[in-house]
Parts: structure tokens; C-alpha cells; sequence
């Protein structure tokens, strides 16, 4: 113990409570972390009886086997047909795979003058440094649009089978969302104090830099969507509420979806009817170049993040 | 370029685009919302059917500043047109008519939800009858697969759940294997447009070399898609799917999203394979079984049930099968056939949809066989409706299924070895159709009081009669309906000529 300090200033010192700590005399979680034990799940006796007849009277009405000949035949014959047909299918697969032509040759089919050109003049007239950028968002741009919406229509059918409507239950639910970890963890909130801004930062920088490396909107949209999951599970809906709620996301993919939808539409119309696009390319290399994708990337990642996080908005606790 | 020319692509983004603009609006504006697309959308298709017309070739518009084989593109021709036109006809009365449904079966919060799965499905289907492009048309089947989902469970009761699960787990074993066999095409010929594939099968074809792949891959995409559109042994998830969603969901499934399908693989086997390998490898052979086997399972299962939307859905198995019956003949008359039969079962199996829900109605919302007794006399307008819709199932003259059997039969003439199976097939799926929907023509038009009540699940005292006054959404979706059958019915020539000519374009 040091000499220098009296026994009351030594006392806040936080190599005190190091010491403390790995001498296991206090344990500075206690009464600042809330530990609340599992609730063991009882159902209600009458409910659980009725279950079970349900399950029983369902069992014998569709898989009574002394009456339903078909349910008889069928549980008989199927495990061998199973079998059969996935070992067939196996089989006939491997043979057409081994019938494919050579991997990595060069007289393969594929690598002939569409990937040619991609490769070779993908920069010059796409403006983007990243091929794969240049190839979905602009040679094949039909494709990625219909792809954005189908995260966006996946997450509108999720929407529609958990989203909680009723406003009790939702409460019930978020109460009920705590039971199996403890409220406000402070080495939780610290970690995702430190992380958070980097992981979105981070994010924001793959996004706008797809066309220049590794990464795009899809990429980004996802890491910046585990940012905001972090967020939430250490800080709670209440906090991401202020800033993030079903109405925002629905306003935020309404925008980006409209924002591709245009400036598709756009360059698909003045490509068809053979007018000269406006949109200069840039140098390539420069942030601001290679046209739309720069725009196009930032849609994808605003879609992308904002359907991460409603899914694991949904699955927890059935909205926001 | 004409400015017409341009309007398939713009019904493609406009429907894209309310997809995600029906998220923001609340329920009701986006109903409005959806009708007016839809509206919209079909006056265009009409509009670029008579350019088409006019013109009397087809052409190719780019989807960007890059030609094809580089980029997109898209290709309408008469046949692309009239379907486009067709869904959307087909699609606004479904939702005309199952407008009051809705309202009431569908939370008032997932009201707008609704609509985007609507708007999506549109664009899909729009984008599979245009695309010139194999990939962009398994994204759009993709949009497809998970919009219709959606549409079946978002009428939440225990039977739409399971339906929607077990649609889903059929339809991605579906979408896997076209993904597959698309792979696998792309491996042997290093292309994804449809024309530049086409090419290189023939080449391949001729020199012999990659025989098998190629074989396979025109089987796993054939199955794939026979799955995803419900032919025979691939059709369990179709009764529940059909038999209780809400009833624009069943009316929009039965007849446009199998039907999507069904026109993907005509273009895969004229504008990808060349109809005449497609022919040469015996895959068809395989459809033509199954075909026949599922025109007659269909209605024996269709006899077996008990609950009406059921019995209809199971019809929907049955006339599946006449459609995969008309490619396993491997003649154009064939297609043709098929492709008439996919026009006038569409028609028809919304009306019937639409009608029976008129009738049970009727009947204390009650679905079970014996309650119908009488029905025709209380909802006038959905009893006649629904014998329209049973006379062309079954195939009366005067009304569209009567054209599209006569064609079949007609085809299965020009065949020498499936002459007789096909003719076979086709008297006893008749006789069967006409067992179940006859009789349930009958017990419609049964007085109640010839009957013992006692097989009824409700008592006659729940009963109402129903005027067209009071339900005028249903009753003009229904008139519509049978108008549109009849002129499919009296005037088939011109559309005749019009798929003909649209098939040899595609090829």
C-alpha cells in the first residue's frame, strides 16, 4: 500500500478497486447492473390440457392410420421413395457436373467477349475503378434494382406476419423482451459507446467508396445495420426511437428505392432512345466519378441498413 | 424510336415505383393508388398492342446505354402485349371484386401492405413477359415467389400460415432448381440473354458436345418452373393456398402468378432452348405424363371435397395439367392450345373464385357443400355467374373453355403417337369436370325446402338473399367477368391468329 496517499484518497483510486476486484471482495457490477434471474416459463394448467387434446384429436383425425389409407400408404412408401429420389438426383447432378467444361480453361464458353469487355473497357465507360461495381450497377443496373426490392418487399412480408399492432401487447412484449438479459449493461453500452461510430463510419466508407474498391451498398448497408443492432441491444428501443422508428425507415426506403427508381429510369430511357446522357463519368479514381453509382451505391445502403435493422426490430419484439 | 415504344419500361418502373410509394400512404390511398396503376398500366399495354400490331414485328428496347449481350434489355412483340394487357384486366377485377373481402379480412394497419405486394407482384409479372434476359427474370421470379407469400398470409388465420409456409418451402425448391439450370446454361454457353443463348444451344446442339449438362439443365429448369406453377405431383401446397386466403389473394394467385410461370418457360423453351431440341429431348414427354396424370387426379380430388374454394382449387390442378399437356405434344398447334387454355382458365378461374365467394355470401359464409343448397336464388347475379364459370370449365360452346378443348383436341389430331392418350384424357377430365361442377351447379339451384337440412352445418334461418345493389364492387367485377368470357368464348379467331403469330415471332 502506498505511503503516499491517505487511506480515504486511496480508497477512490482505481487501482483500489482493481485490487478490490481480483481480490473478489466487491464485485463492481453489483447493484449498478441489473441481474434479474430467469423466470421459469409455468403455463396455465387449463390452457396447457386443452393444447395437449388439441394436438391429440388433431393427430388421430389426420394421421389416424387405421382408417386413412392414403396417410398409411404414403408414411409407408415415402421414406424409400425419399431416399431413391435424393440419391438419383445426386447422382444425376454429379454426372452433369462432371460433363461441365474444365474449370479455369481457357476455351470455356464463359470467358468470352462479354466478360472481355467488362474487364477491359468496364473503367472507360463506366467510370468506375471497382468492375463488379460498374458491372451491377451500370451494364446489368436492371437486375440490381429489381434486387433492392426484394430485400424491400422481404421485409414488407415480414412486416406483415410479426409486426405487433395492438398497442398492449407491444408493451407486454417489450417488458417481456428483458426477462432473459439484463437492463442497461454497462459493459455492453461502454463497448458499443467506443464501437458504434467507427462501425458507422466504417460503414458510410465503404458505401462511398464502392466504386473505387472492395465494397458497395450492399456491403456497407450491412455493417452499418449491425451498428444500429449493437446500438439497440445496448441502449434499448426507447433510445433509438428518437432517431430511428417504422415511419423513418418507411420514408428513408421510399426515398432511396424512388431516388434508383428515377435515376434508372433516366439513363434506361436516354440509352433506349439513343440520347447522350448528362451525367458525366469524372475521373476515375476521384471520389465524386463513374456517373449514378456513386447515388446508386448510397440507395442500396440506405435500403440494406434499414432492412437489417427492421428485421431484428421484427424478430425481437414485433415492430419498433 | 416512337414515344409507344417506351412504354413497357415505363409500367415496369411505375409498378416498381408504387411498390415502395404504397408503404407511405395510408390503406385507402393506396387502393386508389393500386387501381390506378393498374389501369394505367393496361391502357399502355393496349396502347403498344396496337403499335405492335401496326407495325406487325417485334423490337428490342435496351435497358441502359449498353447493347445486349452487355446490358439489358427488354422485347415486346404481340404476344408480350395482349399478356400484359390480359394480367392487368384480370388483375384489376380480381381486386374490384374482392375489395369488401379485403377490408374486412386484413388488419386496417397491413391495409397498405397489401398493395405493395400487389404493385410488386404487377411488376414482376410484367418483367417476366417482357425480359429478353434469363437472370432478370429469375430476379423478377424471385419478387414473385415472395410477393405471393405475402399475399397469402396476410389474411392471418392458422390454415393461411401453414399455406404460406408450405408455399414457400415449394416455391424456393422451385426457384432453386431454375437457378440451377440457369447456372448451369450459363456454364456451357457463357451467355444470360435469351437470344445469344439460343445461339450457342444451337451450336452446341449440332456439334453434339456438352450433351448431358445441357439436358439437365432444361430439365431443372422445366421442373423448377412445373413446381412453382402447381402441375401434378408438385401441387400440394395449392389447395390451402387457394382455398383460404383472402379472395383478390386466391382469385391474383390462381390466375396470374402460376400463369407468370408458365409463360417464362414457353419463352425458355422457344427463345432459349429452340422448340424443336426441347422437342428432340423427351422433356416434354415428361411434362405430357404429368399433365395427364394431373387432368385427372385434379378432378378426382376436386370431386372429393367438400369445401368450394377447395374444389375450385383443385380444378386449378386439373387445367394445369391440360397446359402442360398441350407442350408434351410438341406441336405448335400445341402451344397455341396451351397458351389460349392459359388465357381462358385465368378468365374463368377468377370468376369462379369471385362467384363462390358471392354464394357463400349467401350461405352464412359458410364454404361446406350442403350449405350452398339454394344459394342460386338468394345471390342471383353469383349463381349465374358461377354457372357461366362451371359451363366453361367443363367446356360448353359459347364459352372460352370450349375453344381451348376444342384446340387441344385438334392438336392431339396432328400428333401420331399422342393421339389417343391426349383424346383420352380429355373426355374423361371433361366427364369428371362436369361431375363436380355440374353437380355443384345443381345443388345451387336446389329449393331449400326440397332438402333435409340435416347435412347443413348452419340453419336456413342465417340465410340472406343478397341484391347486386348491395354488393356493387362484387357484382361489376362479375358482370365484367362474364363479358370477358363470352367474348373469349364467340370471337376466338382473332386471338387465335394473334398467338400464332406471336409464337412464330418468338421462335
Amino acid at each position: 500500500m502506498s505511503r503516499k496517499l491517505s487511506k480515504e484518497q486511496y480508497e477512490k483510486t482505481k487501482s483500489f478497486r482493481l485490487k478490490q476486484w481480483l481480490d473478489g471482495t466487491k464485485d463492481p457490477f453489483l447493484d449498478t447492473v441489473e441481474m434479474k434471474p430467469q423466470e421459469e416459463f409455468v403455463e396455465d394448467p387449463e390452457k396447457a390440457r386443452q393444447r395437449s387434446r388439441e394436438k391429440e384429436q388433431r393427430l388421430e383425425k389426420v394421421y389416424d392410420l387405421e382408417h386413412n389409407a392414403e396417410m398409411r400408404i404414403f408414411q409407408r412408401i415415402y421414406r424409400v421413395f425419399s431416399v431413391i429420389f435424393c440419391v438419383s438426383l445426386v447422382l444425376m447432378l454429379l454426372i452433369a457436373v462432371s460433363n461441365l467444361p474444365t474449370l479455369g480453361a481457357a476455351e470455356r464458353p464463359v470467358n468470352n467477349e462479354v466478360a472481355g469487355r467488362y474487364i477491359e473497357d468496364g473503367l472507360e465507360e463506366t467510370g468506375a475503378v471497382n468492375i463488379v461495381t460498374g458491372m451491377i450497377l451500370d451494364y446489368r443496373a436492371f437486375d440490381t434494382l429489381g434486387e433492392s426490392h426484394v430485400l424491400f418487399i422481404a421485409t414488407c412480408t415480414v412486416l406483415i406476419l410479426l409486426r405487433i399492432d395492438k398497442k398492449n401487447s407491444k408493451d407486454y412484449m417489450e417488458a417481456n423482451d428483458r426477462i432473459h438479459e439484463p437492463k442497461n449493461d454497462i459493459i455492453l453500452q461502454t463497448v458499443a459507446r467506443i464501437l458504434v461510430p467507427p462501425i458507422f463510419i466504417f460503414g458510410i466508407y465503404v458505401i462511398l467508396c464502392g466504386h473505387l474498391g472492395p465494397g458497395g451498398g450492399f456491403s456497407g448497408g450491412a455493417v452499418i445495420g449491425a451498428g444500429l443492432i449493437l446500438y439497440l441491444n445496448a441502449f434499448g428501443f426507447a433510445k433509438t426511437e428518437r432517431f430511428f422508428t417504422e415511419k423513418i425507415y418507411k420514408r428513408m426506403s421510399f426515398c432511396a428505392l424512388a431516388c434508383y427508381a428515377l435515376a434508372k429510369s433516366y439513363s434506361f430511357y436516354t440509352g433506349a432512345n439513343h440520347i447522350e446522357s448528362m451525367i458525366p463519368l469524372g475521373t476515375p479514381g476521384a471520389i465524386l466519378s463513374s456517373g449514378l453509382i456513386l447515388i446508386l451505391n448510397i440507395c442500396v445502403g440506405v435500403v440494406v441498413a434499414g432492412t437489417m435493422y427492421t428485421f431484428y426490430a421484427i424478430f425481437r419484439k414485433g415492430g419498433y | 424510336m416512337d414515344f409507344v415504344q417506351n412504354f413497357p419500361f415505363i409500367s415496369i418502373i411505375l409498378s416498381l415505383f408504387s411498390g415502395p410509394l404504397s408503404s407511405v400512404l395510408s390503406g385507402k390511398k393506396a387502393r386508389l393508388l393500386n387501381a390506378a396503376v393498374i389501369s394505367v398500366i393496361g391502357a399502355m399495354s393496349a396502347a403498344v398492342l396496337v403499335y405492335v400490331l401496326g407495325t406487325g414485328q417485334e423490337y428490342i428496347y435496351t435497358m441502359g446505354h449498353f447493347p445486349a449481350p452487355w446490358g439489358n434489355e427488354i422485347r415486346v412483340g404481340p404476344l408480350e402485349a395482349f399478356m400484359a394487357l390480359f394480367f392487368c384486366v384480370i388483375m384489376l377485377l380480381s381486386m374490384i371484386g374482392g375489395q369488401k373481402e379485403r377490408e374486412a379480412e386484413i388488419e386496417d394497419t397491413k391495409q397498405n401492405l397489401y398493395y405493395i405486394m400487389v404493385n410488386l407482384l404487377l411488376s414482376s409479372l410484367l418483367a417476366l413477359i417482357y425480359t429478353n434476359d434469363l437472370f432478370t427474370a429469375y430476379v423478377f421470379v424471385e419478387i414473385n415467389t415472395i410477393s405471393a407469400c405475402g399475399l397469402i398470409m396476410i389474411r392471418q388465420n392458422g390454415r393461411t400460415i401453414e399455406a404460406a409456409t408450405r408455399y414457400m418451402i415449394m416455391s424456393l425448391l422451385g426457384s432453386g432448381l431454375l437457378l440451377l439450370g440457369i447456372c448451369f446454361l450459363y456454364d456451357l454457353t457463357g451467355h444470360l440473354l435469351m437470344s445469344n443463348i439460343q445461339e450457342a444451344v444451337r451450336v452446341l446442339h449440332d456439334t453434339g458436345s456438352y450433351h448431358i449438362p445441357l439436358m439437365v439443365s432444361l430439365g431443372l429448369m422445366s421442373v423448377g418452373l412445373a413446381i412453382k406453377s402447381a402441375l401434378y405431383p408438385f401441387h400440394a401446397w395449392l389447395p390451402d393456398a387457394y382455398g383460404y386466403s383472402t379472395l383478390s389473394s386466391a382469385a391474383i394467385l390462381s390466375s396470374l402468378v402460376s400463369k407468370g410461370y408458365i409463360f417464362l418457360l414457353i419463352k425458355i423453351f422457344f427463345r432459349v432452348i429452340g422448340f424443336d431440341i426441347v422437342r428432340d429431348s423427351k422433356v416434354i414427354n415428361v411434362l405430357f405424363a404429368f399433365g395427364v396424370a394431373g387432368m385427372i387426379m385434379g378432378s378426382v380430388n376436386a370431386i372429393k371435397e367438400n369445401n368450394i374454394r377447395r374444389m375450385i382449387a383443385y380444378s386449378s390442378v386439373a387445367q394445369i395439367g391440360y397446359i402442360y399437356m398441350g407442350f408434351g405434344l410438341g406441336t405448335a398447334a400445341g402451344v397455341i392450345a396451351s397458351i389460349y387454355h392459359v388465357i381462358s382458365h385465368a378468365a374463368t378461374k377468377s370468376l369462379l373464385f369471385v362467384a363462390a365467394s358471392g354464394i357463400t355470401d349467401a350461405s352464412a359464409k359458410s364454404t361446406r357443400f350442403f350449405d350452398l343448397t339454394g344459394s342460386g336464388y338468394r345471390n342471383k347475379l353469383a349463381g349465374v355467374a358461377f354457372t357461366v364459370g362451371s359451363l366453361s370449365m367443363v367446356g360448353f360452346p359459347m364459352f372460352s373453355g370450349f375453344i381451348s378443348k376444342l384446340l387441344f383436341a385438334q392438336a392431339a389430331v396432328g400428333s401420331t403417337h399422342k393421339m389417343l392418350p391426349t383424346l383420352i384424357a380429355l373426355a374423361i377430365s371433361t366427364v369428371l369436370n362436369a361431375f363436380y361442377f355440374i353437380k355443384t351447379v345443381i345443388r345451387l339451384y336446389t329449393p331449400i325446402r326440397y332438402v333435409s337440412t340435416e347435412k347443413m352445418s348452419r340453419k336456413p334461418e342465417e340465410f340472406c338473399e343478397i341484391t347486386m345493389g348491395q354488393q356493387p364492387f362484387k357484382s361489376v367485377a362479375l358482370i365484367l367477368f362474364i363479358i370477358l368470357n363470352l367474348a373469349l368464348g364467340l370471337s376466338s379467331e382473332p386471338l387465335i391468329r394473334l398467338i400464332q403469330n406471336g409464337l412464330e415471332m418468338f421462335a
